[in-house]
Formats: C-alpha cells, sequence, structure tokens
C-alpha cells in the first residue's frame, strides 16, 4: 500500500470505530482516534502476518498493550482478515469474542490478553527473548499508551529488555498527553519520555504519530540499532480526527449522541475526500 | 533452540440478536423502584474530612470512578493523584499512615487484590496500619470482562492477616461505613458501589444503621435463611418480596462484614432449621459462602446449604442484566435457584 492508501484505510477504521461504539454505547474512543494510524501502518505495512495463517510461527507478533482501545485493533483485524467484518457489529455483545478488552484465546490475530495496564511490554519481553532464543527473524511491536507508562511493570520491562539486548523488540508510545481523568502534566507526568528511555539504553524516535509518512519510516528496518531495543515516542491527539474530541479528555471513554455521531462522521467521511 | 508454540483454536461465535443495548460498561448499577444517592462515598468522606484532619485521599487515576473527585474538589490540599501506579497508590498510602493520617486510597478491586496484593500485604495489613482501601467494580459490576470483573476480590483478601473486608449493599452502607472504617484502627478493604448508589436497606428496615462487624435482619421469615452482602442482599430481599406471594416465607441476613464475619448473628439464625442460602456477588470459592459454610461447620451446626455465587470461571462481557441472568445474580434468578431448593 502506498501511504495514500494507508491514509485511506486509516480513515476507513476511524469511521468503522465511531460506528461501532456509537451502536455499542461503549468503547474508548478517544484513544481510539489516537492509536489508529499506528495500527494502520503496522497491519498493512510493517507486520508481516497471515490472516490465513493467524498462527504461523514465524509471524511478526503485535501486542496492542493499550487494551482499553480494543475496538480499534478489531476493526483493523477485520479489515485485514482476521475475522470476518460482519463480526464488528457483535462488540460488546453477550457471547461476542469482541469484549472490551482483547483477549488472545477468543481472537484469532490477537497475541496477548491486555486491559489491565502494563501488562503488554513485560509479555512482548519474553516473546522477543523466545525469538532471539530460537534464532528466529520475527519481530515483537508493542503499543502503550503515555498515562500506562506510569505503571512500574513497563520499567521493569525496559530495563529487561536492554539487559537481553533485544533489538528484536520496538515499542510505540501513543504520546497524547491525556489519561482516563486529567492530562498527564496534572497528573503524574513522565515527559519527557524520549531522554528517559535513552538512559535506560534504548534507541529513540520521535515522530508525529498521526504522519503516516513519519510512522513508516520510523518503523522501517533502517533505524534498528543492533543490541538496542527500539523505542518510538509518536506525538498523538486524543480524539484525533474528530475536532470536539480531539485533545478532549471527557472524550477518554465518553459515548457520541446522535447529533455528535453525525457530526463526527460527517467531519470523517470529509477527511476521506 | 526451538520450541513448539501452543496450541490455539479458534471458534466462531453465534452471538444472539438482542434488543438490549449494551449500558456503559462502569455505569451505575440499575435498581428498579429504589431511590438513589449520588456519590455516597465521595459525600461521606468529604464530610468526615471536615471534622478529622487526618483523613487523606489518594487514587489511581479512577477518581471520578471511585467518587473520590468529590473529596479532591473539597479538600485539593488532602488529595493525591498518584496516576496509574497501583503499587505506589499503597505504599504511598502507608507511608502517610505511619506518620499519623488516615488515607483512603481508591482504584478498580481488580487492580488492588491482583496488582497490588503484596503492597497492601507487606506494607499495611502487616503493620497493621490504618489504610482504607476502596475498590469499584466488585464482583460482576462492570460487562467489560475478566480484566475488569473483580470475582475474586474477596477470596484474595480474606487470607490477609489483620484486614477487614467489607461488601455494602446500598447508598446507606457505602456512607455509613466510612466514619466506622475511619474509627478502626486498622486496615479495611471496602468494595465500592458508585454514581448513582439504590437505597435499599431502610425500604425494608427503616431504621436500618450499618454497623462494622454486625450482621443484621432486614427480613424475617420462617422458610428459608438467605445470608447475604453486597448488592445480593438487595436481589435477596426483591426475591424474598416476590417469594413471599407464592407463601414461601424468605429470611434475609444482611452480612455486609465478610470479616471478621458476626459468627453469633449466623449461628443463632441457622440454628432454625431453615433452608440456609448465601448469595453474593463473588465467585462461590472463597467469598462469603464458603466462610458461612467453615463457621456452621466448625461449630456443628449443619443446615441444609445452599450457595448462590458465580461460577469458578472468567465470565463473559456484554450488558450487566444479561449477565446477572446468565450467571444467576439476577432476582428472577435467585427466585428460580430458591425455588428449585425446596
Ligand atoms: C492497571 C490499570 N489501572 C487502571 C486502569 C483503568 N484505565 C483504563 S484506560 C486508563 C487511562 C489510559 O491512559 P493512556 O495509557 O494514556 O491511554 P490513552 O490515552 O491512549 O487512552 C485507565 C486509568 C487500567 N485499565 N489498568
Ligand atoms: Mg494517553
Amino acid at each position: 500500500m502506498t501511504p495514500q492508501d494507508l491514509r485511506a484505510m486509516a480513515n476507513r477504521i476511524r469511521r468503522r470505530d465511531l460506528q461501532a461504539v456509537y451502536e455499542a454505547g461503549a468503547g474508548h474512543i478517544g484513544g481510539e482516534m489516537s492509536v489508529i494510524d499506528i495500527l494502520t501502518a503496522l497491519y498493512f505495512d510493517v507486520l508481516n502476518v497471515d490472516p490465513g495463517n493467524p498462527l504461523d510461527p514465524d509471524r511478526d507478533r503485535f501486542v496492542l498493550s493499550k487494551g482499553h482501545t480494543a475496538c480499534a485493533l478489531y476493526v483493523t483485524l477485520a479489515e485485514k482478515g482476521f475475522i470476518p467484518k460482519e463480526e464488528i457489529s457483535t462488540f460488546l455483545k453477550p457471547h461476542s469474542r469482541l469484549n472490551g478488552h482483547p483477549n488472545r484465546t477468543k481472537v484469532p490475530g490477537v497475541e496477548t490478553n491486555t486491559g489491565p495496564l502494563g501488562h503488554g511490554l513485560p509479555v512482548a519481553v519474553g516473546m522477543a527473548a523466545a525469538a532471539k532464543l530460537s534464532n528466529a527473524a520475527w519481530q515483537t511491536y508493542v503499543v502503550t499508551g503515555d498515562g500506562e507508562m506510569q505503571e512500574g511493570s513497563n520499567w521493569e520491562a525496559i530495563m529487561a529488555a536492554k539487559q537481553f539486548k533485544l533489538d528484536n523488540l520496538t515499542l510505540i508510545i501513543d504520546h497524547n498527553r491525556l489519561q482516563q481523568g486529567a492530562k498527564l502534566a496534572e497528573t503524574n507526568d513522565i515527559a519527557p519520555i524520549a531522554p528517559k528511555l535513552e538512559a535506560f539504553g534504548w534507541a529513540v524516535q520521535e515522530i508525529d504519530g498521526h504522519d503516516m509518512d513519519q510512522i513508516l519510516k520510523a518503523l522501517s528496518p533502517e533505524t534498528v540499532v543492533p543490541g538496542k531495543p527500539r523505542g518510538i515516542i509518536a506525538h498523538t491527539h486524543k480524539g484525533n480526527g474528530i475536532s470536539f474530541m480531539s485533545d478532549n479528555v471527557a472524550w477518554h471513554h465518553k459515548v457520541p449522541n446522535a447529533e455528535q455521531y453525525k457530526q463526527a462522521m460527517a467531519e470523517l467521511e470529509e477527511a476521506a475526500q | 533452540m526451538t520450541a513448539a508454540a501452543r496450541a490455539r483454536r479458534y471458534e466462531a461465535r453465534k452471538v444472539p440478536e438482542t434488543r438490549q443495548a449494551t449500558s456503559a460498561m462502569i455505569a451505575s448499577l440499575a435498581a428498579e423502584g429504589y431511590d438513589a444517592a449520588p456519590a455516597p462515598f465521595g459525600h461521606a468522606l468529604s464530610d468526615l474530612a471536615n471534622t478529622d484532619e487526618r483523613i487523606v485521599g489518594l487514587s489511581a487515576d479512577l477518581s471520578k470512578y471511585t467518587d473520590l473527585h468529590i473529596f479532591a474538589q473539597k479538600h485539593p490540599d488532602r488529595f493525591y493523584q498518584m496516576g496509574m501506579a497501583e503499587q505506589v497508590l499503597m505504599s504511598a498510602a502507608a507511608g502517610l499512615a505511619h506518620e499519623g493520617f488516615i488515607p483512603f486510597a481508591t482504584t478498580y478491586a481488580v487492580f488492588a487484590s491482583r496488582r497490588a496484593y503484596d503492597f497492601i500485604c507487606m506494607a499495611i495489613a502487616e503493620e497493621n496500619l490504618p489504610v482504607k482501601i476502596v475498590c469499584a467494580l466488585p464482583g460482576l459490576t462492570t460487562g467489560y470482562g475478566p480484566s475488569h470483573q473483580a470475582t475474586e476480590d474477596l477470596a484474595i483478601f480474606r487470607g490477609m492477616p489483620n484486614l477487614v473486608i467489607v461488601d455494602p449493599c446500598d447508598a446507606v452502607d457505602v456512607a455509613q461505613m466510612v466514619p466506622e472504617m475511619a474509627a478502626h484502627d486498622g486496615p479495611v478493604y471496602a468494595r465500592l458501589l458508585r454514581g448513582n448508589v439504590p437505597s435499599v436497606l431502610r425500604r425494608h428496615k427503616p431504621d436500618y444503621r450499618f454497623r462494622l462487624g454486625k450482621a443484621q435482619m432486614i427480613r424475617e421469615g420462617a422458610d428459608v435463611l438467605v445470608v447475604s452482602s453486597g448488592l445480593m442482599t438487595m436481589r435477596a430481599l426483591d426475591a424474598a418480596t416476590e417469594l413471599a406471594r407464592d407463601g414461601i416465607e424468605v429470611a434475609v441476613l444482611h452480612s455486609p462484614t465478610i470479616k471478621p464475619l458476626d459468627r453469633d448473628t449466623i449461628l443463632a439464625e441457622a440454628g432454625k432449621g431453615r433452608l440456609l442460602v448465601t448469595a453474593e456477588n463473588h465467585t462461590v470459592i472463597g467469598g462469603l459462602g464458603e466462610a458461612v459454610a467453615a463457621t456452621l461447620l466448625r461449630a456443628g451446626v449443619t443446615p441444609t446449604f445452599r450457595q448462590i455465587g458465580l461460577p469458578d470461571a472468567f465470565l463473559e462481557a456484554g450488558a450487566l442484566p444479561t449477565l446477572h441472568d446468565m450467571y444467576g445474580l439476577s432476582t428472577k434468578a435467585v427466585i428460580a435457584q430458591i425455588k428449585g431448593w425446596l
């Protein structure tokens, strides 16, 4: 896919995500809108995965550690062909596989159960270590939230990844500067993040997490530094693409009413032109 | 080195068409026919802090979702937003308690019981510090799925020495437990009902007051004795009202303090020859039901004993009313279970 195609795909995923959250009456739309460009780049350009063979031992592993934005992952997996597109309409219904947080035992393409924040990166350290131990070429990618980086388990994992020289591990931090209740700056500010990761021995890049060219460049094999885990600080906007949600903490998991839904969809449709 | 990855098999699922829209996943508990009070915990703690300067509040990015924002607005100088960091939430509360403060620390029940256990056990309970841990989304009160459903928090915490455990039923319990928790000189874990919380107990017993460590008869009845805690006391009372129309008399003994259990009251009521049913918003393993069963056996009191509670399983996600029907916690399901045992 060209970057232009990827942008069109991201827009499509945003619209389907918005519709799913609206219809289900629940979801985490702010963090979904902020992570969708990254998910799109991963699934449609970077990851070596095959929807026809979701358990291929040689596939790349992707862990969405900010599991509350599961709906964005489900829509991306459906676009990629891991699950039927019609299944998205079952999001959050009883008996659906598409729960509020991704479950590895239920949904093909999901690599780790997440939801309690601070789980994904520690598990990914084990996966990347397993690839090294097996002399396998597959890569491990993780996306965390920025508020999520307040969890101590992440920093334990960051130290372990450097100690084990996991240069086959990439962490992308969705740095939208907002968490559930407030701005990170008003809560427990961890900015600036890049120097912290660097101090722990990681190879770090900072990018605009909504600029497809920058995302692709940061994820290209050329940016891997031998012996160092790779960290990408993606500067993003919570609620990106929908004017009244963008950078507004109230939209962490608020659900649009009919009028807001119409406006949001109109804005996304206009952006698709 | 090579290793075969663990086998997995995916099954497509048939999802029944439901008319029921998924209610918000962390919404207030719906309780038909009862008045509701807004944020009873937040208001009670703010009020207490007006007269007790030792009260401080801490949360881990969940102040609004534990009603602690009410306290934070009134007493900003005594509120600590720790961010998403449940371990330091508990240990910092221990540090504050060392120095004479009475910290109320809030998060969701899963994160306190699962993630922060070691920090609560060693920093708080072993030193018997007066830290009050107040946690939303107890048992099956969210449709989000296992990551947010604290179906085993009572089992986890019952094994912790020194810790007092409270499972309130309604807005009166929640508001009145706050000063009693603060007055208790040691650690307390309380399950929280937040948002608009129904007022249930005074409807059935107008002079009801919460008393820490005490079980209280809310309703008398000759055929069945239900011993319950938390929102299951509401279900038991609603079921008892219905069953009375069929001539089945159900007594309800509300036991909001899970540990230490009110042994004397439970034994006295259990010895009256009625079918004894425990009802809890928790797995049947390690919660109120098994605590009552052990108490009875140890004392040699052996009524016919049945348990209403959640199965020993990771539960489904979905709309809460559907899940309560599915797992036997709805009033309808309670009635059916009791009838089946008579
Ligand atoms: C251990 C843990 N604590 C608290 C929560 C509740 N919670 C869900 S999302 C969230 C905020 C997430 O903020 P961030 O990581 O910045 O994600 P984003 O902004 O991308 O939504 C919180 C506190 C949780 N899921 N897990
Ligand atoms: Mg964030």
